[in-house]
């Protein structure tokens, strides 16, 4: 799922600055799940919109608006108010922002930061395991990512900073454990230590260019 | 000006220092402590960036060490730099005189003064040395021949009291295969700890220097057990500060004392004063050496 968090209510209305009517488009799955895109939260921000003196002209809320012909699809019957405003002002993640500015020509305003790729421990509460490296490296480690977990992205163990399983950048307020201290008690209750004590080749960062782009070939 | 490499070669008991280049282009006070060390030690390290604070860098001040007549240990993290950046400053390093250099990931731009950076490792320490002795043998990382190659001495660090230390032990093991030659531990205080890693560490063929931190105070004692990973102030001597009522004093005959004890158990050591360079000669000649 992709995190999203609602950008500071100031900037966005920094953003809208000399726009008066506002067309809003949200998100009913990821963004929907963070609470920042669904029709609740879309519907809260419209109100405190109105109350800065905007003129919301109407809102969507779509299924996966990361998928371009469902944006285009799904924001055709609002034609008509979309073309009365200023700017669109998006609550679904990065991908699904430009979705819209792919099919509407109008200024787009991100009202999120798209934060990463995420795991639901339990409602409401996001961890980045992932970081879509292009080249997934989790056999060597029995399924703990060292590329993400590690604050280094480090690929052969724990750096000088790790104090008591923890990791350099942990605080009280944020606590981080150290990947390899996690990696290295999986390994040996896996009993494949001797995994460990290869030397892993440094990363090849050719294998995920930006942008990046697949395309399935059509089955015959 | 090859003074480590001579003393990794022999039995000799190897001593080493720190200096920690100036944050700005004033680098009086960094020779002048550089100059103190002179005759006293075999080679000097020269700290990259250290704590993530932006610095003088370690190429440019290790020429300056070695133009004093010191054989530096150019220290190199995977911080700053990208592995294109790191083979360059490589070759700069060796065409401009540096022999030894100590292969480091480096400290998270989180602990600096520089937070908004992008992190870079793009490598880390055990691939780092990887690379060194790939130039050592005249290609780059990627195999392409090198016009003119390089001989360096290579290190790397350990964390005798790191908790846990198993973790800690099977990367110093990746970093022996890799082709560090020598160690530089970090600061150690429980001499029995030291002797306990020395078991492991005595199964390879590397020289291992024990890291020497200079106490001022039972305040800065408590703050490096509270702060710094990997560091152990023991009680006892946490106490010895606090009766004492000249500490710095009482800091340099703790690390003079340290030296005479792991004489026996380790390759050498590596003093850090940090600040207080110019107390290196005294420890020394405290210590009996």
């Amino acid at each position: 799922m992709i995190i999203t968090k609602q950008k500071p209510f100031q900037e966005i209305l920094k953003s809208l600055e000399g726009e008066t009517n506002i067309f809003l488009v949200g998100c009913s799955v990821c963004a929907d799940e963070c609470q920042t895109g669904g029709e609740c939260a879309t519907k809260e921000l419209i109100e405190t919109l109105k109350a800065e003196g905007k003129n919301v002209t109407g809102f969507a809320v779509i299924n996966s608006p990361c998928h371009v012909l469902v944006t285009k699809k799904d924001l055709k019957p609002h034609r008509e108010f979309i073309d009365k405003s200023d700017s669109i002002l998006v609550t679904a993640c990065g991908a699904g922002a430009q979705s819209v500015s792919e099919v509407i020509e109008k200024p787009v305003r991100p009202a999120v930061d798209t934060l990463f790729l995420g795991n639901v421990e339990r409602h409401g509460h996001f961890y980045e395991h992932c970081s879509m490296c292009g080249e997934c490296v989790i056999a060597f480690t029995d399924g703990i990512c060292p590329i993400t977990n590690c604050a280094k992205g480090l690929l052969n163990g724990p750096c000088g900073g790790m104090n008591k399983g923890k990791c350099e950048i942990s605080t009280e307020d944020r606590p981080v454990d150290c990947a390899w201290v996690l990696i290295y008690e999986r390994l040996k209750k896996l009993n494949h230590l001797d995994k460990f004590k290869n030397i892993q080749p440094a990363k090849n960062y050719s294998k995920h260019l930006k942008p990046d782009r697949l395309i399935l070939e059509r089955k015959k | 000006m090859n003074t480590l490499k001579n003393a990794l070669e022999t039995s000799k008991f190897i001593i080493t220092a720190e200096s920690g280049p100036p944050k700005g282009t004033d680098v009086n006070e960094m020779i002048h402590c550089v100059s103190l060390l002179k005759g006293k030690v075999d080679a000097v390290n020269v700290t990259d960036n250290q704590s993530s604070v932006m610095r003088l860098g370690s190429l440019g001040a290790s020429k300056l060490i070695l133009d004093q007549g010191l054989d530096p240990i150019y220290q190199l993290t995977c911080r700053d730099r990208n592995r294109l950046a790191i083979q360059s400053d490589l070759l700069s390093a060796w065409v401009l005189g540096i022999r030894n250099v100590l292969a480091l990931t480096g400290d998270h731009p989180q602990a600096g003064d520089h937070k908004q950076a992008k992190p870079v490792f793009d490598i880390e320490s055990v691939q780092l040395l990887q690379v060194i002795n790939t130039l050592n043998r005249g290609t780059d990382m990627n195999g392409n021949q090198l016009k003119g190659k390089t001989a360096f001495v290579t290190g790397a660090t350990v964390t005798p009291e790191a908790d846990p230390i198993e973790p800690q032990l099977l990367k110093f093991e990746k970093k022996v295969k890799a082709g560090a030659q020598f160690f530089q531990t970090q600061a150690v205080y429980d001499t029995k700890k030291m002797e306990e890693f020395m078991k492991t560490a005595r199964q390879f063929q590397v020289k291992i220097i024990a890291g020497i931190l200079l106490l001022k105070s039972a305040k800065m004692a408590r703050f490096l057990n509270k702060f710094v990973p990997g560091i152990r102030v023991t009680e006892d001597l946490i106490n010895e500060l606090e009766k004492s009522e000249k500490p710095l004093e009482t800091g340099i005959q703790i690390a003079a004392r340290q030296i005479n004890e792991l004489r026996s158990i380790c390759d050498g050591v590596h003093i850090m004063a940090i600040g207080m360079e110019d107390k290196v000669p005294m420890i020394l000649e405290r210590s009996g050496i």
